[in-house]
C-alpha cells in the first residue's frame, strides 16, 4: 500500500527519537573536568608530551657513541 | 461528472474475499477490486493513514526540538573554559623518521600490528603490504583482485590481516613466515555487502569483525563461519568509517558516514544509541578518545570535532580560516590530549584538544592523506597519503 511504507519508516524514526530523549546526561561541566582530568593523569605516559628520548622511542636516530 | 460505476465484474474482492460485485479502485499504479463494503472501508483507512503519516512526523518534530533543549539545559561551560588553566603544551617537535615505499598508487589506509612496530597498508592499485616500521622491509604482499582496497586492518594476535574496497567484501589472509605459501591461497572471504567496504576492524579477538559500507550499513561478522552477526541500519548514506570503543567501555562502536551523521551502536543489539549530526559535509574519520567517553571526528567540511557520550553533545570543534580542505582522519594521542589530523590540503595538524588551539602542523606529504594511525604504544603515529607513500613520524 502506498502509504505504509512511510509510515512503518516514521514509526521507526520516531521509536528512535523517544530512545534518545530517555537518554541520561551529565553536564557540560562535569562531562569536561572528566575529560580534562583523563589528559592530565595520563599525561605522563603520552610520549609526545613527556618528549622521548632517542634511548626509548625506536623511530629516534640513536647517538652514536664514540671512544674516547 | 457522471461517478456511476459500471459494475461488469464480480468476483472475489481483494480485501474480504467474498464473492460479490466489484469496483476497481486505484492505489497509485496499482489496480485493486474491491466490494463496496470494502470500498468504503480502505477509503476511510486512506485517510487515517495519512493522519497517521502527518502525526508521526509532528511527533518526530517535537521530539528533535524536546532532545535540543534537554541538550541545552545541560551545557554550562565550554570545554576551552574549563581547561583555560591548565598548562600549555611545550615546543612540539615530530619529524618523519620513516618512510614507506613500494605502493604503486595512492595509500588509501593502514593500521597498526598491536606489536607496535609492524602495519599493514592498502592501497589503489589493489596491493595491501605488511611493513616493518623498523627497518622499512615489506614482510608480506597480497595482492587483491580488485582495486580500490579501501580498508585494512590488523588481527589483534597479529596472525592475520583483513582487507576490502571495491570488491564489496573483507577478506582475512592468515600471515605465513613459509615462503612456499601463497598468502592469497588462504584467503577467506568474510563480509559480504552490497556496495564498496569503506572500514573493517577486528573487534577484541580474531574471531570477529566490523564492516562498514557505501550500501549505508554496518555489520558484524563471525570470520571462522562467514556468518552475519548483528547489522547496523540507520545511516541515510555510504558509511565511511567506524572505530571499536576502547574494550573496558563496553561493546559499543561509533561510525560516521556521509549522511553528515556520527552514530554510536550497542553491538549486541543492532540499536544506535545516540546520533549526531553537526557536521556540515561528509564524516571521514571518527575516533574514540582514550576514556571511551568520547570521540572524534574528522570532515569535509574541514573541521574536526570532539563529542562527548556522557553530556551527549559536541563539546569542541578544531577548525581554523586557514584551512579550507577537509580532514580525512584522525586519531589521539595516548592520553587524549592530542588529536593528529590528516587533511586534504596534504599536512597534518597536531591539535590540543581541551584548549582547542592548533599545537603544530607537519608537512612532508605531496598529495592528500588519507588515513592516520597513533602506534599502540603512542611512541610514533603513520599517515598514508595519496603520494603512493607512508610516513611514521615521532
Amino acid at each position: 500500500m502506498s502509504g505504509s511504507f512511510s509510515v512503518a519508516a516514521m514509526k521507526k524514526v520516531v521509536q528512535q527519537l523517544r530512545l534518545e530523549a530517555e537518554l541520561n546526561r551529565v553536564k557540560s561541566s562535569q562531562a569536561a573536568a572528566d575529560l580534562k582530568q583523563f589528559c592530565l593523569q595520563n599525561a605522563q605516559h603520552d610520549p609526545p608530551l613527556t618528549g622521548v628520548s632517542s634511548s626509548t622511542n625506536p623511530f629516534r636516530p640513536q647517538k652514536v657513541c664514540s671512544f674516547l | 461528472m457522471d461517478q456511476t460505476f459500471l459494475v461488469n465484474v464480480f468476483g472475489s474482492c481483494d480485501r474480504c474475499f467474498k464473492q460479490r460485485a466489484l469496483r476497481p479502485v486505484f492505489k497509485k499504479s496499482e489496480q485493486l477490486n474491491y466490494c463496496s463494503l470494502c470500498a468504503e472501508i480502505m477509503a476511510a483507512d486512506g485517510l487515517h493513514e495519512n493522519e497517521t503519516l502527518a502525526s508521526l512526523k509532528s511527533e518526530a518534530e517535537s521530539l528533535k526540538g524536546k532532545l535540543e533543549e534537554e541538550r541545552a539545559k545541560l551545557h554550562d561551560v565550554e570545554l576551552h573554559q574549563v581547561a583555560e588553566r591548565v598548562e600549555a603544551l611545550g615546543q612540539f617537535v615530530m619529524k618523519t623518521r620513516r618512510t614507506l615505499k613500494g605502493h604503486g598508487n595512492k595509500v588509501l589506509c593502514m593500521d597498526w600490528c598491536k606489536d607496535k612496530r609492524r602495519l599493514v597498508s592498502s592501497s589503489q592499485d589493489g596491493k595491501v603490504i605488511v611493513w616493518d616500521s623498523f627497518t622499512t622491509n615489506k614482510e608480506h604482499a597480497v595482492t587483491m583482485p580488485c582495486t580500490w582496497v579501501m580498508a585494512c586492518a590488523y588481527a589483534p594476535s597479529g596472525c592475520a590481516i583483513a582487507c576490502g574496497g571495491l570488491d564489496n567484501k573483507c577478506s582475512v589472509y592468515p600471515l605465513t613466515f613459509d615462503k612456499n605459501e601463497n598468502m592469497a591461497a588462504k584467503k577467506k572471504s568474510v563480509a559480504m555487502h552490497t556496495n564498496y567496504l569503506s572500514a573493517c576492524s577486528f573487534t577484541n579477538s580474531d574471531m570477529q569483525i566490523l564492516t562498514a559500507s557505501g550500501d549505508g550499513t554496518c555489520a558484524l561478522w563471525d570470520v571462522e563461519s562467514g556468518q552475519l552477526l548483528q547489522s547496523f541500519h540507520g545511516h541515510g548514506a555510504d558509511v565511511l568509517c567506524l572505530d571499536l570503543a576502547p574494550s573496558e567501555t563496553g561493546n559499543t562502536f561509533v561510525s560516521g558516514g556521509c549522511d553528515k551523521k556520527a552514530m554510536v551502536w550497542d553491538m549486541r543489539s543492532g540499536q544506535c544509541v545516540q546520533a549526531f549530526e553537526t557536521h556540515e559535509s561528509d564524516i571521514n574519520s571518527v575516533r574514540y578518545y582514550p576514556s571511551g567517553d568520547a570521540f572524534a571526528s574528522g570532515s569535509d567540511d574541514a573541521t574536526c570535532r570532539l563529542y562527548d557520550l556522557r553530556a551527549d553533545r559536541e563539546v569542541a570543534i578544531y577548525s581554523k580560516e586557514s584551512i579550507i580542505f577537509g580532514a580525512s582522519s584522525v586519531d589521539f594521542s595516548l592520553s587524549g590530549r592530542l588529536l593528529f589530523a590528516g587533511y586534504n590540503d596534504y599536512t597534518i595538524n597536531v591539535w590540543d584538544v581541551l584548549k582547542g588551539s592548533r599545537v603544530s602542523i607537519l608537512f612532508g606529504h605531496e598529495n592528500r592523506v588519507s588515513t592516520l594511525r597513533v602506534s599502540p604504544d603512542g611512541t610514533a603515529f603513520c599517515s598514508g597519503s595519496w603520494d603512493h607513500t607512508l610516513r611514521v613520524w615521532a
